[in-house]
């Protein structure tokens, strides 16, 4: 190989510069694999009957955050659960619209640990989509999920955040 | 290292440089094009010094006195952004323009015009960034690692010229780069194998190769941010699926190997000095080169060491701490190596000896520094204080700077035909050394005792210490000017110097007459 | 001898005291487990690093000292030697491996993952922490309280400069404390160095860290990661106390609560509004703002007849409630409580030249808070 000319030299310039935005689904295949900053799966294909582990129970924490562009109440409706592992469960999230704007608003899921992330699966959640809120709505959103019985066994707690964003298109 | 072309006929092929404004403006000569980059790299120095003498000056006691906050977070972002890109960056493509050719045995660079392209971009790219300073918003302050989402959906409007600022830095870096692997790779005079080559030229070599495959990924990283900004993509907003992580990861991708992009020629530097004014060969000539090329693989391995409290998972810490080790094997082989090179050698200290003898000792306390930083559990108690301040700025400014002034000093001779005030040299290089130990030293302690970095106003507790850092910084700073006076004198009244001023120096450069002729090797010397 | 007394001396004196500074050169040993084992850990890696300059560069010197040409020594053939190169290629390995050993043993006690005993939700925002404690009714923001004359030189700093809060974090000791971090707006980092916790908080995600104090006492700490202009004002303090002193004071926090909900059913004069307005400005707007309404344009704008502060005033609420999207505005909605708000934006429309001689009354930002 000629490396010693510019053209071949330009084209690993290219390649790099290309690189640098290979790494960004690489890096999110990567944090759901590893669940690296608690990131979650999107909505999880069952392929097999889950395995129920009676005998486990795991604490869930639910929490509900904001971000700087929309500060509205947005709350767990019940903030710890008991969840058998394997086992579907239920809850819901409240937010308010108080204002009289109407908004688009996308909840984003982090999990702690992080180690923990991989083995949530969400059935269904309200963070799958963006969320149109009119203005003076109050909406409750429902999360279906179940805890994997590969989930570590040192894990005895896990929190579930999300944080709301306004994504409204700009007009 | 002998050469048989010590005496070169110029008469057929040396015409001069042309005169006037155009000699640089159209400039394809690389001793031009040399000294150009030097002297703007000169004035980027003092344009970024006096950015840290404000930020030293605010420092000076606590409380708000001369700034705001927001200005301070403007100066300590073009601080660094200017020291990085504009004054150690475009320095060492300076000495490489002007050396490698000679070192080499070549008439000139490999690719005359794009390096004219490459140094004319620099003072529009810098233009552009300071004019952010005079904008509505003000310029960038988010630091020179310019974090998401401070940096994008916080930052001022004058962001967006920031970016086209670092783009079109990025596009002057990989421009000199190619033009130095390509002027390497095939220019050497016969006979000079890669591993006659000097270990300036071979570490010049390693860099390029670094620059051009990190500097397209920062043209990357801002690019994605420029998006982000501009057409509602989402790279490193969470609300649109985005990571601000990421950002961080791209960015030391780009960063880690920057600062080896940055400590590099002055290893080759070092490993030409040394030898020098020890009279001695370069102790472990193979091993040098074999360290450099691990520490170059390696920095690609250890990015998210300056990410521990970011939240990674175990294995993550785990193993950017046992690579981020690992490099301290590869950077001991060279320091070993040059401490045997002056082992029983018979040694003098003239100003480029005593700069490099300079960053041996405090390249290696930067060195240990970094050993305990790259311990994981011991760095979320220093991340981000003026502990890693210390530490950056001990391997950083005796790093890089020590080993360019150590160049100019060595080279100047052969440059200008004209020897320095050798007394005065040791002056500056004596109130730079006690200067620069007075800034930074003081830095760990406030830093293990709590100071986060980057903050305008502080705590009493770290009062006195702060004092004795500004002082420091103040007197390293004004020191600065002796070297200007340093260079003026030289070039106004300087002794004519020898053509071989220093007694042990090797290499093809100290063949050709002094001062270097316009074109250095039109008929190529051939190497034993 | 003596003249270098003298000289030391003058130096002394030449550099002037500020009260309160000591010169602390190393780090705190902390008051948790962790805090100690770092402590540990780092002291034994600076003697290695100090033993090792020892070592090197008494060598070094030791050959300058001897091998100079002044002193006539000749320069010897040393210049290749793989045995060495093989010893300083291994010793090197080996003391790193020695202090990988403590080093890894610390990483993985810092990933315990013991059940908690109480779980808080550390978030960060431009430029003030909130603490949410997940299980129990309590969430406060704590704001720098250093008076701006301290910052601008105009009064004497006290003892507690820059490092002082209105609402500490109230945590008891001896138990297992897990902080879940993240952020409204920028990243944050939250760092105690007493309890030698340093996390980042990011915007979206959630961080997770956790302290188990050994000692009552009040440890002081900052923001970590620059997060715009105020990041050097952001502090933090925790207060550890005995478990029974923790119960006392939950209790006392909310009742509290319920006051402040009923105070904003009582009756509010304008007058009254003014008065606590401007404190509650300047705790809260006046960072950005300025004491003077002026802000500091484009990225702050004036308060002092802007269209918002003189137009509606529902515009006017829904501005300081919900904050400016794409901006650096954020919403004070949850933050402050409603007749702080109320108070705020009457003060807003009836200061520094504002004469919209309106007020809004506290019942109405009730109306907007509805949903809680």
């Amino acid at each position: 190989m000629q490396l010693g000319r510019p053209a071949p030299l330009l084209f690993i310039c290219a390649m790099m510069f290309g690189f640098g935005f290979l790494l960004v689904p690489l890096y999110t295949v990567f944090c759901e694999w590893a669940g690296i900053n608690g990131k979650t799966a999107g909505a999880y294909q069952q392929t097999q009957e889950a395995i129920v582990v009676e005998d486990r129970e795991v604490k869930v924490q639910f929490v509900g955050n904001h971000n700087a562009n929309l500060s509205w109440p947005f709350k767990p409706n019940q903030a710890q659960v008991k969840v058998q592992i394997g086992v579907q469960n239920q809850v819901k999230f409240t937010v308010v619209n108080p204002t009289s704007r109407s908004v688009v608003a996308q909840a984003v899921p982090s999990v702690a640990p992080s180690e923990a992330a991989p083995f949530l699966h969400k059935i269904e959640c309200f963070c799958f989509r963006q969320q149109p809120l009119l203005a003076g709505e109050v909406k409750e959103m429902p999360l279906v999920f179940f805890l994997d019985a590969k989930l570590p066994a040192h894990i005895k707690k896990i929190t579930l955040s999300y944080t709301l964003f306004d994504v409204t298109p700009a007009i | 290292m002998s050469t048989q072309a010590a005496d070169i006929d110029h008469g057929d092929h040396d015409h001069g440089p042309a005169k006037g404004i155009t000699r640089w403006l159209y400039s394809t000569n690389h001793k031009d094009i040399g000294t150009m980059y030097l002297i703007f790299s000169l004035v980027m120095l003092f344009i970024g010094g006096s950015m840290a003498f404000v930020i030293r000056a605010e420092l000076f006691q606590p409380g708000l006195q001369l700034i705001e906050p927001e200005f301070f977070n403007q100066m300590i972002t073009m601080h660094g952004l200017i020291m990085v890109f504009g004054a150690v960056m475009p320095a060492f493509v300076g000495l490489a323009n002007w050396m490698i050719p000679m070192m080499i045995g070549a008439p000139d660079m490999a690719l005359p015009r794009l390096n004219n392209l490459s140094f004319w971009i620099l003072p529009f790219a810098f233009a552009l960034m300071m004019s952010t300073l005079f904008m509505d918003g003000g310029g960038p302050n988010f630091g020179w690692t310019f974090y998401a989402p401070l940096s994008t959906t916080y930052a001022p409007p004058s962001v967006t010229f920031f970016i086209f600022a670092i783009h079109l830095l990025g596009a002057s870096s990989i421009m000199g780069a190619i033009n130095v692997i390509v002027t390497i790779m095939n220019m050497r005079a016969p006979g000079m194998t890669y591993f006659k080559m000097p270990m300036f030229c071979w570490t010049w070599l390693i860099t390029a190769f670094l620059l051009i495959a990190v500097m397209p990924v920062l043209a990357g990283v801002v690019t994605m941010m420029l998006m982000d900004i501009h057409f509602a993509t989402a790279f490193f907003d969470a609300g649109g699926g985005g990571d601000p992580v990421l950002f961080q990861h791209v960015f030391w991708f780009f960063g880690h190997p920057e600062v080896y992009i940055m400590i590099l020629p002055s290893f080759g530097v070092v490993s030409q000095v040394i030898p020098t004014f020890s009279r001695k060969k370069l102790f472990g000539y193979h091993s040098m080169v074999y360290a450099i090329i691990a520490i170059a693989v390696l920095s690609f391995v250890v990015w998210a060491h300056h990410m521990f409290t970011v939240g990674m998972p175990f294995v993550g810490e785990l193993f950017f701490m046992y690579t981020t080790m690992l490099i301290a094997i590869p950077t001991g082989v060279k320091i070993f190596n040059w401490i045997s090179t002056m082992f029983r050698g018979s040694m003098t200290f003239e100003t480029p000896m005593l700069y490099s003898i300079g960053f041996v000792v405090l390249f290696t306390i930067g060195g240990l520094s970094g050993i305990m930083l790259a311990l994981a559990p011991v760095d979320m108690v220093y991340q981000d204080t003026y502990f890693v301040v210390a530490h950056f700025h001990y391997v950083l400014v005796p790093g890089a700077i020590f080993g360019i002034f150590a160049a100019v000093y060595y080279w100047l001779p052969k440059w200008t035909g004209k020897m320095y005030d050798e007394g005065l040299a040791k002056l500056h290089f004596w109130v730079s050394f006690i200067g620069l130990n007075l800034t930074f030293f003081p830095m760990h302690f406030v830093g293990l005792a709590g100071m986060p970095r980057r903050i305008p106003d502080y705590p009493l507790q770290f009062a006195d210490f702060n004092m004795i850092v500004s002082i420091g910084a103040f007197m390293f700073g004004t020191s600065q000017l002796i070297f200007v006076y340093v260079l003026i004198k030289t070039l106004r009244k300087g002794e004519p110097a020898e053509q071989l001023p220093w007694e042990g120096a090797e290499g093809l450069e100290w063949t050709l007459p002094t001062p270097a002729p316009y074109h250095s090797f039109p008929t190529p010397p051939t190497v034993e | 001898m003596f003249k270098k007394v003298a000289v030391f001396g003058l130096f002394l004196a030449l550099v002037p005291t500020v009260a309160f500074s000591d010169w602390q050169l190393n780090l705190n040993r902390g008051v948790t487990d962790t805090s100690i084992a770092v402590y540990d850990l780092h002291m034994l890696v600076l003697y290695i690093c100090v033993a090792i300059s020892v070592v090197v560069f008494g060598v070094m010197f030791w050959s300058i000292y001897h091998h100079r040409k002044s002193k006539g020594f000749e320069s010897h053939e040393f210049h290749d030697s793989t045995a060495l190169e093989i010893l300083w290629t291994i010793v090197p390995t080996i003391i790193l491996i020695v202090i990988l050993f403590p080093a890894t043993k610390a990483l993985i006690n810092s990933y315990d993952t013991e059940e908690s005993d109480i779980d808080i939700q550390i978030t960060g925002y431009q430029w003030k922490w909130r603490y949410k404690y997940i299980g129990e009714d309590l969430d406060f923001f704590s704001v720098l309280t250093t008076p701006t004359d301290e910052i601008r030189n105009k009064s004497e700093k006290n003892e507690n400069y820059l490092l002082e809060v209105d609402k500490p974090l109230v945590v008891p000791i001896n138990k297992k404390i897990r902080f879940l971090l993240t952020s409204n707006d920028v990243i944050h980092a939250w760092w105690v160095p007493d309890l030698a916790v340093k996390k980042d908080a990011i915007p979206g995600f959630i961080n997770e860290d956790w302290t188990r104090i050994n000692e009552v006492g009040i440890y002081r700490g900052q923001c970590a990661e620059l997060c715009g202009k105020d990041h050097g004002f952001m502090p933090i303090v925790v207060k550890a106390v005995t478990q029974e002193d923790y119960v006392i004071w939950l209790a006392e926090q909310k009742a509290l609560k319920e006051i402040e909900a009923a105070a904003s059913q009582a009756d509010w004069s304008m007058e009254a509004l003014l008065v606590k307005g401007e404190g509650v400005y300047i705790k809260n707007c006046a960072a950005c703002h300025q004491p003077n309404g002026m802000g500091i344009p484009p990225v702050f704008p004036a308060i002092k007849g802007s269209p918002i502060a003189l137009g509606p005033i529902g515009t006017h609420l829904a501005t300081v409630f919900e904050g400016r999207p794409g901006t650096a505005m954020a919403g004070f909605g949850e933050q402050l409580s409603s007749v702080d708000i109320a108070a705020v934006i009457t003060y807003q429309r009836n200061a520094w030249g504002n004469e919209v001689g309106d007020m809004l009354s506290p019942t109405d930002v009730d109306k907007l808070k509805g949903g809680e």
